[in-house]
């Protein structure tokens, strides 16, 4: 019994032990503590080139590792945030940035989801008008027949 | 009529978008750098330690400048075109060497050739970053001012040569 029992502890250790083995990680870069959080926050912000589903902040990829120490170096140099997304985006293109800024050619990333969706709304009051019109009203006969049955139970 | 129309619009419109999105690379992001001039830097020439190299000497005439490594498995793929570019095409090409080691850098060019009129040493990949690169090899195209005019990310053959530089380059000498 007690054989049993630490075969299925081994078992689940086993188990857990691949899924923290699949989990990489991204190289810790040390960042002063005054800056750690704007320091994360900005690498959320920031797409990974190599592993494009990737922010910064996850991506084990070397030039990852690279953009990040560029991150903090800009940082202790006293850079603001938007400074720093300006370096990047300026060098990589509004595509680095999660949050892409509102441009012409932007436009449509934007606007899109709201024009599908008032297509969709356009669409559903359009579905919705015609049902409701191609209902017929009951006439006081059915009603009457309604009653009649309901009354029987 | 109208509403059997519909969905079928409705699908060939969305069939339109996925089958163009079937040929489009992911990997490829545009440069913002196209039309600007290369970014100043200073480093050291690979091959002699002791002197150093700027944007400027990479100005002056229609040249490229590309990004390799040692670690690099496609810079080996395109080393043999790139050779042969220097020595058919006359066009001067310049090595930005990307996180690298200069021994084996300096190896590398003996075994397999060297078609750069030199080669910048970036080790530390600094640089790089300030020419937007992103994934090793990449080819610049710059004019006689040392303004970007294409950026090829991926593997230099003569198709590519022929395809993507030709063209440009021929609109680069008729409207300078």
């Amino acid at each position: 019994m007690s054989d049993n029992s630490s075969s299925n502890l081994y078992l689940i250790l086993a188990f857990l032990s691949v899924l923290v083995s699949a989990h990489t990680h991204a190289q810790l870069i040390t960042v002063e503590p005054q800056y750690q959080q704007r320091y994360h926050a900005i690498l959320e912000e920031l797409r990974c080139l190599v592993c494009q589903n990737q922010t910064l902040a996850d991506s084990s990829s070397e030039l990852a590792t690279d953009l990040r120490v560029q991150v903090k170096t800009m940082l202790e140099d006293g850079n603001s945030d938007q400074e720093i997304l300006d370096f990047m985006s300026a060098r990589y293109g509004d595509f680095v940035l999660y949050n892409p800024p509102v441009k012409s050619h932007t436009l449509f990333l934007w606007l899109g989801p709201f024009i599908l969706l008032l297509f969709g709304i356009i669409a559903a009051l359009v579905v919705v008008n015609k049902r409701s019109k191609s209902e017929q009203s009951l006439s006081d006969e059915d009603l009457r027949r309604i009653q009649e049955l309901l009354d029987k139970k | 009529m109208i509403r059997a129309l519909l969905p079928i619009a409705f699908f060939t419109i969305l069939a339109g978008f996925l089958y163009v999105g079937l040929y489009k690379d992911p990997s490829l992001v545009p440069s913002p750098l196209i039309g600007k001039p290369i970014p100043s830097f200073e480093l050291s020439v690979l091959k002699d330690a002791d002197s150093s190299v700027s944007e400027k000497d990479f100005k002056g005439q229609i040249a490229l400048i590309n990004v390799w490594a040692t670690w690099c498995v496609a810079c080996k793929q395109e080393h043999a075109a790139l050779v042969h570019l220097a020595e058919q095409k006359n066009i001067p090409i310049y090595g930005l060497n990307y996180k690298d080691d200069r021994d084996l850098a300096k190896q590398w060019l003996i075994d397999y050739g060297d078609p750069y009129v030199l080669s910048a040493y970036d080790p530390s990949g600094r640089v790089a970053i300030d020419f937007g690169v992103y994934g090793a090899p990449e080819t610049f195209l710059i004019d006689a001012e040392g303004v970007i005019r294409h950026k090829l990310v991926g593997i230099m053959t003569a198709d590519v040569w022929q395809q993507q530089f030709v063209p440009k380059i021929v609109r680069i000498q008729q409207n300078p």
